[in-house]
């Protein structure tokens, strides 16, 4: 055994110096110095520029928590992204690579995903991360590399915050930034009335900024916060908690949580005779058919804030049924379709500044392919129309409210018409 | 076969056990069945070995075929006996019956649809199974492709030891180069030429050294004891200089490196709890986010309620203070526990630290669920060199003086009353060893590394979340110690490559990775339980025990 | 020399009954605070209480297999979750198809009977291969290689799950009959509530007359007692061992259904901390028996439920629930201060653990 333990390592160290001969000879493709068909000119993109041969694929990566307890939240955007390449197999007239990284949900995960990536001279884009902790350790990778990044669903403000570093100019993202989000359900609240509102969040950094911000907002508008409560993602119990916040007596509770969690809150509450009816809300972590499954008839009623699906509601319907065909189960968080408008995106970008070199060779200059996909302007995609501003929040600002009609899933049709559930009741 | 080499065999006084074929090949079709059920076959299906010809899913699938037909033939006659040519017969047995099962779940899955309950029994998978040929056809051909594979199994089950233990290194050589070329380099597979080199290559060295090897040691230990100990010599420093010049290899590969040793640094720590005084400890995460977030506290600028902004080096000697004070802290109340009421414990512990760093209580000084950011590098790196690669040699620095402190402790008075206190602790109690002391110095030292590690974790991300610091980071270094061997400090580096190392490397099968590595430590624990490189008196504790 | 040593053991013994007195006061002031201020009228503590019994029975019955199982092969099952959330899992199965036959709502006693046969007989299946698999081989190994066998049989397990049936949360169907609350001594109760705790019961006596009055019972004891002895009185010690198992398995099944019932959730990591928690419970009662997973499990649905808001609430800290599990682990440390070997205490433990 120790012999073969000998051999194996022998094996590693000589596989590894085999590995990186082949390695070698690809680097002076970056230059754009040719010799074939197809000369592309010298490259004078401040930060590089990725020669794409004939018939060779754009390898664009993915960088998304595949595993662990929020693997769903990766799972599913990562589906996005593949629905999306089936969609549009081909960009600028070459086929498209997925390759993909686990992130973790942690920053360990975040640096170690983009190192790899990073190192990777082909890679032209990346969709990613999940998760806003992940991203902080991405991006300077990322951007040192020249690879711009779209995360479907990061939505910590500061990522996007008009003073953030200089180092994150490559990061943009298709997902709501908190602020926006949680702010409008503080408005919509307080204009119908409510004035006495608890938050609950789960620990995540999604949850914890939009409860934050809701919170401020609310205050800001004169309301009263009574309560603020946390919870853990995979907690069942939620009796005891809000038996606490039931002491508090407010008349609207506000939980920006996930599914799992949000379920048992949801449906738990009504099962308490003192908040029975109070109004329940939450924001697009939960705005999902599953929720459904999971609070039973405790949803109908219940509040969400997501991006306004009323113009694009058919491509959405036509999205979910490629989705259930394909993998055999209904999606499983809210961030596909951000996934998908992700890639679209960089998609549009790169068949916007992809330099022709004649022969099926193309050239794509990186400082260009960010600044063509920051300059995103009124870009139709599943999430609504996406503008992205300066400092990369490309999601579709307006954020409209929705009102559960109906707790069974199979009716989950949001803004079919004006009817359909759930129903949008605001603005 | 035929009736001469049935009577031959029947000569040898060799019986032959069919039944034993049929259920090899029955535990095989069940292992391919479930291969193809969780999803590995669809989802690996994308990825190139060998460009043009074999994919992830295939490769995985081979592997069974080859493994099990190849343990079927073996079973024909037990392990001693020679089956003679009729072990190729009953490989290709082995390799039908799992055809054969794998096409029984493609006609049921064609009727039935089975993916209200399995979602990936999806038409993809049947298509894959299939070859693409639709149902007749593809059937037929998946079993004949069986039988093949099965009797060229069966047929490496006659070849020399020597000369089979060559193939079978070359033929598992092939992915793992290929994947490992697309894991460090960016690479796609390999080409179907390249596939055979590297076989080719593998196979003969690998033949060549079992003959050139055992010559070569006999040589060695024929040497006088200068030049043995010059040769010695000669090893260790190739080793340093390997150790110095990893970071060479580029940035991704210095990430992982940095992560392995890491693991090492904490695993040096646990060893010396664990390992060498026997306190089960599941809670070691906790002194890993000690560690962390007094670096994060004292060096952050974005902590206002104490400006003291330190840098990282001025920092990390209070990160160990605070290492010491909270094992310390935690061994008083746990020194009259024994055994698994420790583990709990110590596990409770971890999450305590977890829990209140994430709290909205101490949101206000350690940032909660935001972690604390822009944590500075220790050392700037020089231009052309990422952060990693820098980091590697603090790494280094770590695991040099944890290994010499371990050591040391190891042959010294209070190692010898740890390994006392882990036969026996009455025993121990009563030769006059203090226990008390002897305990605490344990959990101290422990707890000291592995805040070390934090330390160095916290500079190598320059941020920190408590997601971070949860259970699986214990129970990973805990594996790490015993798949490496209990005790032993040159375990623990083995041990962190193979479960911290290989998985990192294989980032890219991230969805299966807790899978595999599930089922490598179950596998790990029942062939090898004293682990990859056990202390020498482990390991005969553990075959005297066998023998009784 | 050996007098210092007995003086210096006792000062450690000092400073940590100082360290559980120091908690103990501050539970107890926390308590004070927080009942002085009025804050939660006598129905919240009513609920509190109620809810704490009824995820209490759940951790008992999963305790069970626990400390059974280390009762007897001093081992720590770490899968035992596994087993639990496997149940839980084919429980769903069934109970989905039922609710499509529309047998859930017209015949509800029909269908939980289906629903627990199915959990028990997977989660029995999965106990038992555990045991031939991963365990008989080891019986003679170190102790702590039976333990990381069972934790990279719990990971398997997880992400096999999770490659068959998908990484989503599915949602149990809710029968008609269970839905609402009834009113018992005078307290208004959830039927599933009730459900929940009146099966636990009827199956923690069920199990106590197995092992107090049958033959097999009587075997298991012995075995658990000391096993070469036993098999010297002609005990088969491997049979035993499996029964245990099974035994072990079968209540992880039926707290897998109950679990669900209240819950009506599961996916891959369902059995993750619920089995973390039994494991708990098992400590606290002293491992290894059973009244004492019994009520080690109902005391930790009990504290988890009460405390965070009756202690943490008093002490000024905000969101205590977020602290539920860094609380119970500190009863944990603050009961074993005390009584080093849990609460009903265990001779082995400081014997042979």
């Amino acid at each position: 055994m120790k012999k073969s333990i000998v051999l194996l390592s022998l094996l590693l160290v000589m596989a590894v110096i085999l590995t990186a001969c082949p390695a070698a000879p690809q680097q002076p493709q970056q230059q754009a110095q040719q010799p074939a068909a197809g000369q592309c000119p010298a490259c004078t993109d401040p930060k590089g520029c990725v020669t794409i041969g004939k018939d060779e694929p754009i390898r664009i990566a993915w960088m998304f928590v595949v595993e662990g307890p929020d693997a769903s939240l990766g799972t599913d955007t990562k589906r996005g992204v593949e629905i999306a390449k089936d969609d549009r197999p081909t960009i600028a007239g070459h086929p498209v690579e997925l390759i993909g990284e686990n992130e973790g949900c942690n920053a360990e995960g975040g640096q170690a995903a983009g190192t790899k990536i990073s190192s990777d001279p082909k890679v032209v884009a990346a969709v990613g991360t999940n998760c806003s902790s992940a991203a902080r350790a991405a991006i300077p990778l990322m951007c040192g590399a020249g690879i711009p990044m779209v995360s479907p669903s990061n939505t910590a403000p500061d990522l996007t915050a008009e003073d953030r570093p200089a180092e994150y100019w490559c990061y943009m993202r298709t997902a709501h930034n908190d602020r926006v989000q949680g702010a409008a359900m503080a408005k919509y609240a307080y204009e119908k009335g409510f004035r006495n509102a608890a938050t609950i969040h789960d620990g995540s950094l999604y949850a914890d900024k939009l409860q934050q911000v809701f919170a401020e907002e609310f205050k800001k508008l004169g309301g009263n916060i009574v309560a603020q409560e946390a919870t853990d993602p995979n907690e069942t119990n939620m009796g005891p908690m809000l038996t606490r916040i039931a002491a508090a007596k407010p008349d609207f509770i506000y939980l920006p949580i996930f599914i799992a969690a949000g379920g048992q809150v949801t449906s738990q509450a009504k099962q308490n005779p003192d908040l029975a009816n109070v109004q329940l809300a939450g924001a697009d972590g939960i705005f999902s058919p599953d929720f459904l499954k999971a609070a039973g008839d405790a949803a109908k009623g219940f509040l969400w804030s997501s991006p306004d699906f009323t113009a694009f509601g058919s491509g959405y319907a036509d999205f979910l049924k490629k989705h259930e065909a394909k993998y055999g189960e209904k999606v499983l968080a809210p961030f596909h379709a951000h996934a998908y408008d992700a890639y679209n995106l960089i998609a549009n970008a790169i068949e916007k500044v992809a330099v022709d070199c004649g022969g099926g060779v193309i050239q794509i200059p990186r400082q260009a392919l960010r600044d063509a996909m920051i300059s995103t302007k009124d870009m139709k995609g599943l999430t609504g129309n996406l503008t992205c501003t300066p400092t990369g929040d490309c999601a579709d600002p307006k954020i409209a409210v929705y009102e559960g009609v109906s707790a069974d899933p199979a009716t989950w049709n949001p803004g079919a018409d004006a009817n359909s559930n759930p129903r949008k009741i605001w603005p | 076969m035929t009736a001469t080499t049935l009577s031959r065999t029947a000569e040898k006084e060799t019986t032959l056990h069919w039944s034993r074929v049929v259920g090899t090949g029955l535990i095989g079709g069940v292992v391919a069945i479930y291969v193809g059920l969780v999803g590995m076959i669809e989802a690996l299906a994308g990825r190139v070995v060998i460009t043009g010809l074999l994919t992830t899913g295939q490769v995985i699938l081979l592997g069974v075929y080859l493994l099990m037909s190849y343990q079927a033939a073996q079973k024909l006659t037990g392990a001693d006996a020679k089956a003679g040519p009729l072990s190729v017969v009953a490989g290709a047995l082995a390799g039908l019956i799992i055809s054969i099962m794998l096409a029984l779940l493609v006609v049921i899955g064609q009727q039935i649809n089975l993916r209200a309950m399995f979602i990936n029994a999806s038409p993809r998978l049947w298509e894959l199974l299939t070859l693409g040929r639709g149902v007749p056809t593809g059937l037929v051909l998946l079993m004949a492709l069986g039988a093949v594979l099965g009797a060229l199994a069966g047929g490496l089950a006659l070849l020399p030891s020597r000369l089979r233990r060559a193939v079978s290194l070359g033929l598992v050589a092939v992915p793992i180069v290929s994947i490992l070329n697309t894991a460090l380099f960016a690479g796609r597979g390999v080409s179907a030429l390249g596939a055979l080199l590297i076989f080719a290559f593998f196979t003969a060295i690998s033949y060549g050294w079992s003959s050139v090897g055992g010559q070569a040691r006999e040589r060695v230990a024929a040497l006088p004891s200068g030049q043995q100990r010059l040769l010695k010599m000669i090893g260790w420093s190739a080793v340093a200089l390997g150790a110095l010049a990893l970071p060479l290899l580029g940035p991704y590969p210095s990430e992982i490196i940095d992560t392995v040793g890491i693991y090492v640094l904490m695993g040096l720590g646990l060893n010396i709890v664990v390992g060498f005084a026997g306190l089960l400890d599941l809670g070691y995460v906790a002194f890993f986010a000690l560690g962390a977030y007094t670096i994060g506290i004292l060096t952050s600028p974005e902590i206002t309620w104490l400006p003291l902004h330190l840098t990282w080096w001025e920092a990390l000697p209070i990160a160990i203070l605070v290492g010491v004070i909270s094992g310390t802290l935690l061994g008083i109340p746990v020194l009259q526990m024994r055994g698994d009421y420790l583990a709990i414990v110590t596990l409770g512990f971890g999450e305590i630290i977890r829990l209140i760093f994430l709290s909205d209580w101490l949101k206000p000084l350690v940032g909660g669920s935001n972690g604390i950011t822009r944590i500075p590098r220790a050392v700037p790196p020089p231009q052309g060199f990422s952060d990693q690669q820098v980091l590697w040699y603090i790494v280094l620095a770590g695991i040099v003086v944890a290994a010499y402190i371990a050591t040391r402790l190891k042959y010294s008075r209070i190692g010898r009353n740890w390994m006392a206190m882990r036969e026996d602790e009455d025993v121990a109690q009563a030769m006059g060893i203090d226990l008390v002391k002897t305990k605490l110095l344990a959990f101290a030292t422990g707890a000291a590394l592995s805040a070390v590690g934090g330390a160095i974790f916290a500079t190598k991300l320059t941020s920190i979340y408590p997601h971070s610091f949860n259970l699986l980071v214990s129970i990973n270094v805990l594996a790490v110690i015993i798949v490496g061997g209990m005790g032993s400090i040159p375990g623990v580096l083995v041990g962190a490559l193979a479960l911290v190392g290989l998985p990192e490397l294989l980032r890219e099968f991230a969805e299966y990775r807790l899978l595999v590595y599930g089922a490598v430590l179950v596998f790990m624990m029942l062939k090898r339980p004293e682990g990859l490189l056990p202390e020498a008196r482990r390991k005969l504790e553990l075959h005297e025990g066998e023998e009784v | 020399m050996l007098q210092n040593l007995r003086r210096r053991l006792s000062a450690t013994t000092v400073v940590m009954w100082i360290i559980g007195l120091l908690l103990l006061a501050m539970v107890f002031w926390g308590s004070f605070q927080t009942l002085v201020s009025g804050k939660y009228s006598g129905r919240v503590w009513l609920d509190l209480i109620v809810f704490g019994i009824a995820q209490g029975s759940v951790y008992a019955l999963i305790a069970l297999g626990y400390t059974m199982v280390y009762g007897i092969l001093r081992m720590i099952n770490f899968a035992h979750g596994e087993v639990f959330m496997s149940g839980a899992y084919m429980g769903y199965f069934v109970a989905t198809a039922l609710e499509n036959r529309g047998t859930l709502d017209s015949n509800l006693l029909l269908s939980l009977v289906l629903i627990v046969l199915g959990a028990v007989v997977t989660s029995v299946t999965i106990a038992v291969l555990l045991e031939r698999i991963a365990y008989r081989p080891l019986r003679r190994a170190p102790r702590l290689v039976p333990l990381i066998t069972a934790i990279g049989a719990s990971f398997f397990l997880q992400y096999t799950f999770r490659g068959f049936f998908g990484s989503g949360v599915k949602g149990y169907p809710e029968a008609e009959g269970l839905k609402g609350t009834i009113t018992l001594f005078g307290l208004q109760l959830l039927k599933t509530q009730v459900l929940v705790i009146v099966a636990a019961i009827i199956l923690l006596i069920a199990l106590y007359t197995f092992v107090q009055r049958t033959k097999t019972g009587k075997a298991m004891r012995a075995v658990s007692e000391d096993k070469d002895a036993a098999a010297l009185m002609g005990i088969n010690v491997d049979r035993i061992i499996v029964t245990t198992f099974i035994v072990g398995g079968s209540l992880a099944g039926a707290a897998g259904v109950l679990y669900s019932m209240l819950f009506r959730q599961v996916y891959f990591l369902t059995g993750f901390i619920p089995g973390l928690k039994a494991f708990t419970a098992a400590v606290l009662g002293g491992i290894g028996n059973i009244a004492g997973a019994t009520m080690g499990g109902l005391f930790l649905g009990v504290a988890e439920s009460l405390f965070p808001n009756l202690v943490l609430d008093g002490l000024g800290i905000p969101a205590p629930y977020q602290l539920k599990d860094a609380l119970a682990f500190l009863l944990l440390v603050l009961v074993l201060i005390f009584r080093p070997t849990g609460i009903l205490g265990e001779r082995l433990a400081t014997k042979k653990a």
